[in-house]
């Protein structure tokens, strides 16, 4: 039923996979009663954007979780930058760590440090000998980076708006250089003007930084702005993944409700305007 | 890995840093040095670099900046990164400013006392809605919340029997104990059940159950009412036509103002019995003894010292956790703050108050 093209579990052509999950289960409640996930695949290209939908409650947030290694699957295996993450010490996890950048839902900013100080973080953990100066500078044009004005940098999460806390979290990701963003809903709750410029921020950094970009989203407009494929969760799998186009043709009653309903129509409308315009 | 040369050349004795391979973060602290060890006028030379990260641009970046440095064999992709980096050379503070004079910390007093002035304004206006919520309720008896207050007595109540039990059972015997050593120095071993009986019921039986309760409950007001103020449950109950003194601290207030003479009185039986074990054990006095003792030397009126206060004591730990709770605003990190503010307060305030009980019981003649 699926074309061999958009199964999840074929790495497609010219793809160097940054990501590889191969039938991964995840369950919740003591005897595993609640099953999230089960026979999940799905593979990440070098250097493309990748986004992920869903319903709610189809495990987005845990399927990144597992990614990861903040949740342990109940089997399957997970292979994040050539490195197997599945039942790994930490020791051996830092070094992976080290490569990439995550920017959760809500910022997860560390309240009781300044933005600047968030962003130094990161880099502080794993480059202690880092010149102090040297290290200032480099939080200032991490947050330059992440859209923010250079008057940001001295204040505490609690100062900040949403869209500001997004950028902050987006500098912190980026402290170390990843080679890999991990974005879990980055528009979510922005108005739809900063949600835009959000995009844009994101798929300028892309390029600039040769980044791999895995965003959770249920913001339309992001989708078809700045994604380059896009997986769907849904039956407790990746059940295809693709370019927008090539998942349309597909004859799957969610995705067709997801992307043809109002709103789905709507933000290709625009989109394609957009384009043409 | 990279390797550096420095050479003195042509270009009249300046310097020329070459690296070669990776120049990236896990290098930048080392490149840095390097590069500070070196003299001016300085030649950078990226013509072996393989891979350059955001940081390794910006260490060359900051040297062309600051020294005048001069970059060669730089390939496209590298002389591209060099400028975007420079994009985003917008100097940002790290921390905010914070004078340290004399006159900061004379502001810092004076806000202090102000916002201490608010707070105590604040909890006597706090008092008063308590009070009229009171009165709501006995003028609507409908309005009580029988179920709210049944389960805050249980969590307020019940469930602190073990550890004030734990707690009181070991004050007996500490006390006994303690008494016992000194009161042998003048024969009076036999004294101790006098040491024990009178302060256990008159004093510490009530002040202890009243600190451990504002550790317990008083602490939980605080930081649920803060939990419920930052989600908007509050507000929510407000818009609904709820009112939140009604609905969330009278029941509080009502189960810490019951529940506390009977902890009181509780923890003063555990004392007894710590401190009657000890002198059964070690001072070798039946237990039937102890108690027939105990009838003879604890005035009723030392039970009635001690279970009158329990009652205000609960009310103002039920008031300073509902009033700190309902202060929350802002962030998650106020809820701790608050919660310690009203611990500390509401045991601040029982130490107070038992003072001036103390002071009035004896005026009264009940001593």
């Amino acid at each position: 039923m699926i074309p061999k093209k958009l199964d999840p579990a074929e790495t497609p052509e010219n793809c160097q996979p940054i990501i590889t999950v191969r039938n991964l289960k995840n369950a919740f409640g003591d005897e595993g009663q609640q099953v999230i996930h089960d026979g999940l695949d799905l593979t990440v290209c070098r250097g493309e954007i990748l986004g992920v939908v869903g319903g709610s409650g189809t495990g987005k947030s845990v399927l990144l979780r597992s990614i990861i290694g903040l949740q342990t699957p109940e089997h399957g295996e997970i292979e994040v930058l050539g490195e197997n993450m599945v039942g790994r010490t930490e020791d051996e996890a830092k070094n992976i760590r080290r490569r990439w950048g995550i920017l959760f839902q809500n910022g997860a900013l560390f309240s009781t440090l300044t933005v600047a100080e968030n962003v130094e973080v990161p880099i502080r953990e794993y480059f202690p000998y880092i010149q102090p100066e040297l290290l200032d500078e480099i939080a200032s044009y991490k947050i330059a980076m992440g859209g923010l004005p250079p008057d940001a940098g001295p204040k505490y999460p609690s100062e900040l708006s949403g869209g500001m806390v997004k950028r902050a979290g987006l500098a912190r990701a980026l402290a170390l250089d990843p080679e890999l963003l991990f974005l879990d809903e980055p528009t979510a709750g922005l108005d739809p003007i900063a949600a835009a410029a959000f995009d844009q921020l994101i798929k300028g950094l892309q390029k600039r930084l040769d980044l791999t970009v895995f965003l959770i989203t249920h913001d339309l407009d992001t989708l078809h702005a700045i994604c380059d494929r896009v997986a769907v969760l849904a039956d407790k799998k990746v059940i295809a993944v693709g370019t927008i186009p090539e998942l349309l043709a597909l004859d799957h009653p969610w995705i067709q409700e997801y992307f043809n309903g109002p709103r789905g129509r709507t933000a290709a409308q625009s989109y394609e305007e957009g384009v043409t315009a | 890995m990279a390797e550096v040369t420095e050479q003195d050349t042509e270009h009249g004795g300046g310097s020329v840093y070459r690296v070669a391979g990776t120049l990236n973060i896990a290098r930048a602290a080392t490149t840095q040095r390097e590069i500070d060890a070196l003299h001016d006028p300085l030649t950078i030379d990226l013509s072996d670099i393989n891979r350059m990260d955001t940081v390794g641009a910006w260490i060359i970046y900051r040297t062309v900046r600051d020294r005048g440095a001069k970059v060669i064999g730089a390939s496209r992709d590298e002389v591209s990164l060099l400028q975007q980096v420079g994009e985003f050379d917008k100097p940002a503070q790290v921390v905010p400013d914070e004078p340290h004079n004399f006159m900061a910390g004379l502001r810092e007093l004076g806000e202090w006392v102000a916002e201490t002035g608010v707070t105590l304004v604040g909890l006597l206006g706090f008092f008063g809605a308590t009070l009229i919520g009171f009165a709501n309720v006995i003028r609507r008896p409908r309005r009580f919340r029988l179920n709210a207050v049944v389960q805050r007595f249980d969590v307020v109540g019940v469930r602190a029997l073990g550890i004030i039990a734990l707690m009181s059972f070991l004050i007996g015997i500490v006390i006994a104990q303690q008494g016992s050593v000194q009161l042998a120095q003048f024969g009076a071993e036999v004294y101790t059940v006098n040491l024990v009986g009178r302060i256990t019921v008159r004093e510490l039986g009530t002040l202890m159950t009243a600190i451990m309760v504002a550790g317990r409950s008083g602490s939980a007001f605080a930081a649920q009412l803060g939990t419920m103020k930052i989600t908007e449950e509050i507000d929510a109950m407000r818009t609904i036509g709820v009112s939140p003194i009604e609905a969330l601290v009278i029941p509080r207030m009502i189960a810490a103002i019951i529940m506390m003479p009977l902890l009181a009185f509780w923890s003063m039986l555990m004392s007894l019995l710590g401190g009657g074990i000890f002198v059964w054990l070690s001072l070798g006095m039946p237990p039937l003894t102890y108690i027939q003792q105990l009838h003879d030397v604890i005035p009723l009126t030392d039970m009635w010292v001690g279970i009158i206060k329990a009652p205000v004591f609960g009310f103002i730990i039920a008031l300073a956790g509902c009033f700190q709770g309902m202060l929350v605003k802002g962030n998650s990190e106020e809820v701790g703050t608050r919660t310690t503010n009203a611990v500390v307060q509401s045991i601040f305030l029982v130490i107070v108050l038992d003072a001036v009980f103390a002071v009035f019981f004896s005026s009264i003649g009940w001593v």
